[in-house]
């Protein structure tokens, strides 16, 4: 199977799999199980100061996002950073780093806004032997409140100055993990560069209220009836996670950063996704939180299998789709797609003809010569993917292409339409 | 075949209490709400729903279920029951094999359809159960209708009859309403006593008055009922079984099917029925499989179903024919009986076959080969039962009638109640059309 061995910034790990900042990761015991399960590096839970330890909330602090199925889509918490001693944390890293020195072991620290902080702690940390650093300026509530965490990954300057202390206070590799929590991830990500920072690595979760209690009628989950926003992950998140990584990996300013890509990891090809997409990596939390460390097998499995059928090594993949991702404006406006119903396929549910009459370009019949029958109405049919969407059998909707290739290209920028187009 | 030493051999308690009444628990035990969400999680939402469009009250199947999901029960049920009253029961005896659950595109996707049946008695149940009432109706219209027959036919008709604003008088021979939910349906299919607590809640809506115990033909004439109402409705059924026409069928031990299974359904203590130890069934519908299965339920050793002509012939479904089998019944084909074998009390059935001709002992012979409706010339008729138009409207002036009695009638408790329903619009239609007096 095709060698999944990585090196992140230097840091070797057997596969790009690692997990996230998390409770996976809050103590030795979670990690070995992770590590004998397979899994290639773990980002201990943050660390914070020492002192009076974190207090955590003793109600719930998940909530979740349920198909009716009960699976679970999206997952929300208001965990704070490790609530352990400081001590007992390096300890354990110290431990569990001598123990599996071919695992990538990182440290995700959050500090406050002042330089001795990271000048304090950084070396006390690196002295345990870990891989490298992780800041963590992404956790959306509690610890921003404290002027940590996402208060600082939404300030670009507080990014920057925080990574310059941290760099200063350590010779390790430093990734900077982003908070989701902002309008536009580029300028957060610049500031890690400008900061010195080796890589960044994204998302954190995202500002969420799960639901109200329908009897209640009190916002849910609460804490003695009363609640607050909590951080957004799992599967749910991960198209607003690949926007993200992809917006740093095709923008000039930021390209050259390298990025580990988080958020809503399951299986094998959402990690083909982040890793098309510019990630060198990939870190894992929620997927693990769901289904336990056993899903390392399929990830492994899987990722090495569709390399091996791709005839394409790991690096080869990484940013392999970055190219085809640009802005709107720059689509060839020329090219046409119109919708096949494959009738061997088709059970006819009518769905694809509801929703196109409904919402769409009514381009579906529902009857032919007095039969029920789906088919697409070319000329009406603005090819626009909705049908191949909603239709619940895989493969029976395809687009196809009714334009010819040779055809000349035309964008907005060069559009008859467009009163601001710059070419002909 | 050697004839077992000691004929006849009919007795009560072939089985235990305890066995006989786990024998008779509900065959498709209900949904649990986890299992129901799962389940109603794989309805596609189909446009024109090729399950309603199966189902004969045409039940927006496809919105039920979608309330399902959202957990929104109590709108789900009356999403059900607006189209059905008679839901609950429905969603228990409704062949859905050959109905909804037929048509069902998930067939096509995986060959397991959404079991809408099972889905529809989840919607249902907490309705009845809890009696709370869906239905207003709406302002008096000052006309009274006489319905006749308290069955499902009778008690849909008089259901939307009284929604609409109209008082309704329902005459039924029998002792208790229901006609063969609470008298025919297999005992498994309705545990519980649940026809009772259906009707009462139909009932519940106000405005209808039933009257058991009153025949019409012997207790009451239809021309007083037409002179005394606005409007009469015919839920009869039918009422007199086939005979055979062949020799030996007065003969102690032969006993039509129907009545067996009407004495079966209101027995406090199943294990006092008394059952032959072998027990040939005649027929080859659902009250033979029926009456074979209870048998067998009951304690018979051997049940021999033997049927006249070939399986796709049978009108039994081939779930039915399957779970007869499964229930150790023998379903004998292309055989119709010749004379019935006995002195006093049977002892065995010739038949005809292809190999020449055959006896089957017997203990008890149960006749389940269909049944007519006895009586009411006075009607245009056709094999045997009532003609009506497309509004269930019969030969005789403000005479309506619906399910088994009338031609169009499929023998199914859903199509009995689309008639009532079908009837009462009409009715409706034309006691408002009508100017007064
Ligand atoms: C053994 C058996 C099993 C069955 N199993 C199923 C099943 O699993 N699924 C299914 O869908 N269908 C089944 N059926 C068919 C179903 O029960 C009938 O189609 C349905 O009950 C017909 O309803 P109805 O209202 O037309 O008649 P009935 O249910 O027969 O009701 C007729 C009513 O009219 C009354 N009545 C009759 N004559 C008079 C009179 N002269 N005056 C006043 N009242 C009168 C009776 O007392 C009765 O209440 C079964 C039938 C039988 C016999
Ligand atoms: C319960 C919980 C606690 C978390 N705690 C931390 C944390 O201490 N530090 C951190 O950097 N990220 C933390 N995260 C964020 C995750 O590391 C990760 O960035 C996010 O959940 C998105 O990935 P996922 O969709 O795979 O879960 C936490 C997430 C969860 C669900
Ligand atoms: S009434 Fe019968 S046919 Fe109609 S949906 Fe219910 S189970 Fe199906």
């Amino acid at each position: 199977m095709a060698d999944l061995r990585t090196s992140f910034l230097g840091i070797e790990s057997p596969n790009p799999f690692w997990l996230a900042s998390a409770p996976p990761t809050d103590k030795a015991y979670n990690v070995n199980r992770a590590f004998e399960a397979g899994w290639g590096g773990a980002v201990w839970k943050t660390l914070g100061e020492s002192g009076p330890p974190i207090v955590n909330v003793s109600g719930p602090r998940y909530g979740a996002l349920h198909s009716n199925e009960r699976r679970v889509i999206g997952f929300n918490n208001i965990e704070l950073i490790t609530d352990r001693p400081l001590e007992t944390n390096l300890e354990e890293i110290r431990q569990v780093k001598r123990d599996w020195p071919d695992r990538a072991l990182v440290a995700s620290v959050m500090l406050p806004m002042n330089e001795a902080a990271w000048s304090k702690y950084l070396p006390m940390i690196e002295d345990t032997g870990c891989d490298g650093f992780e800041l963590n300026f992404g956790c959306p509530h509690g610890m921003s409140e404290r002027g940590m965490g996402a208060a600082v990954g939404q300030v670009p300057e507080y990014i920057q100055m925080a990574t310059e202390w941290a760099k200063q206070a350590t010779s390790l590799p430093v990734i900077v993990k982003l908070t989701p929590n902002v309008t536009n991830i580029v300028p957060p990500a610049k500031a890690a560069l400008d900061g010195g920072a080796d890589a960044v690595s994204l998302i954190n979760t995202i500002n969420s209220i799960m639901r109200v209690d329908y009897d209640s009628l009190t916002m849910y989950p609460t804490t003695d009836g009363m609640g607050t926003h909590g951080g957004y992950c799992g599967e749910a998140v991960k198209p607003i996670a690949l926007n993200m990584v992809a917006e740093i990996a095709r923008n000039a300013d930021t390209a050259k950063l390298p990025v580990s890509g988080i958020g809503g990891i399951t299986d094998w090809r959402d990690a083909v996704d982040f890793l098309a997409l510019g990630a060198s990596n990939v870190q894992i939390c929620t997927a693990a939180m769901v289904y336990g460390f056993r899903i390392i097998d399929d990830l492994v499995d899987g990722l090495g299998t569709f390399l091996d059928d791709k005839g394409m090594t790991l690096a080869e993949l990484v940013g392999k789709a970055v190219p085809s991702v640009t802005d709107w404006q720059y689509l060839n406006l020329n090219y046409v797609e119109k919708a096949v119903i494959d009738q061997d396929l088709c059970i006819e549910c009518g769905r694809c003809h509801v929703v196109c009459e409904d919402t769409s370009h009514q381009a579906i019949t529902s009857m032919v010569d007095g039969k029920r029958r789906f088919e697409v109405i070319d000329d009406a049919c603005v090819g626009c993917n909705l049908c191949v969407s909603v239709c619940p059998v895989d493969g029976c909707i395809t687009m196809r292409q009714v334009s010819d290739d040779d055809a000349d290209k035309l964008n907005w920028t060069q559009h008859p339409n467009n009163p601001m187009r710059t070419t002909d | 075949m050697t004839r077992p030493a000691e004929q006849p051999d009919v007795r009560p308690s072939r089985l235990s209490r305890d066995e006989i009444e786990a024998n008779f628990q509900d065959l498709h035990p209900p949904l649990g709400r986890s299992e129901a969400l799962i389940e109603a999680d794989r309805c596609y939402f189909c446009f024109d729903a090729p399950c309603t469009a199966a189902c004969p009250t045409g039940i927006d199947i496809p919105v039920f279920i979608q309330k399902i999901r959202s957990d929104n029960v109590r709108g789900s049920g009356k999403t059900i029951l607006g189209e059905n009253i008679m839901g609950g029961m429905c969603a228990r005896v409704c062949p859905t094999e050959v109905l909804c659950e037929e048509a069902c595109v998930r067939n096509t996707h995986e060959e397991k359809p959404v079991e809408i049946g099972l889905l529809q008695r989840y919607a249902t149940d907490p309705i009845i159960d809890s009696g709370v009432q869906l239905f207003a109706r709406a302002a008096p219209s000052g006309k009274t209708v006489a319905v006749v027959g308290g069955g499902p036919a009778g008690l849909s008709c008089a259901h939307r009859l009284a929604v609409l604003g109209h008082n309704v008088v329902v005459f039924n021979r029998d002792e208790k309403p229901g006609g063969l939910n609470e008298y025919g349906i297999a005992a498994y299919k309705t545990v519980d006593d649940f026809a009772q607590t259906e009707v009462e809640y139909i009932l519940s809506i106000g405005g209808i008055d039933v009257r058991n115990n009153v025949a019409l033909g012997e207790d009451v004439q239809l021309r007083e009922l037409i002179d005394a109402h606005d409007a009469v409705f015919l839920g009869i059924g039918l009422s007199r079984a086939n005979d055979l026409g062949i020799e030996g069928e007065s003969l102690d031990g032969v006993v039509n099917a129907v009545d067996y299974i009407a004495e079966l359904r209101q027995a406090e203590d199943k294990s006092t029925m008394p059952i032959g130890r072998t027990v040939v069934v005649i027929g080859g519908g659902m009250t033979a499989i029926d009456i074979a299965v209870q048998s067998r339920h009951l304690g018979a050793e051997q049940v021999h179903m033997v049927y006249r002509r070939g399986p796709d012939e049978m009108s039994a479904s081939a779930f039915e024919q399957a779970l007869a089998q499964t229930t150790g019944v023998a379903i004998h084909h292309r055989a119709p009986p010749n004379r019935i074998l006995g002195d006093e009390h049977v002892t065995g059935v010739e038949f005809t076959s292809d190999g020449g001709r055959f006896v089957l002992f017997a203990d008890m012979v149960f006749k389940a080969i269909g049944q007519q409706i006895g009586g009411f010339s006075e009607f245009a008729m056709q094999d045997g039962r009532i003609v009506v138009d497309a509004g269930h409207g019969t030969s005789i002036d403000k005479v309506w009638a619906g399910g088994d009695c009338v031609v169009g009638g499929s023998d199914l408790t859903v199509t009995a109640v689309q008639h009532g329903k079908l009837a009462a619009i009409d009715i409706d239609r034309t006691l408002r059309g009508a100017p007064d007096g």
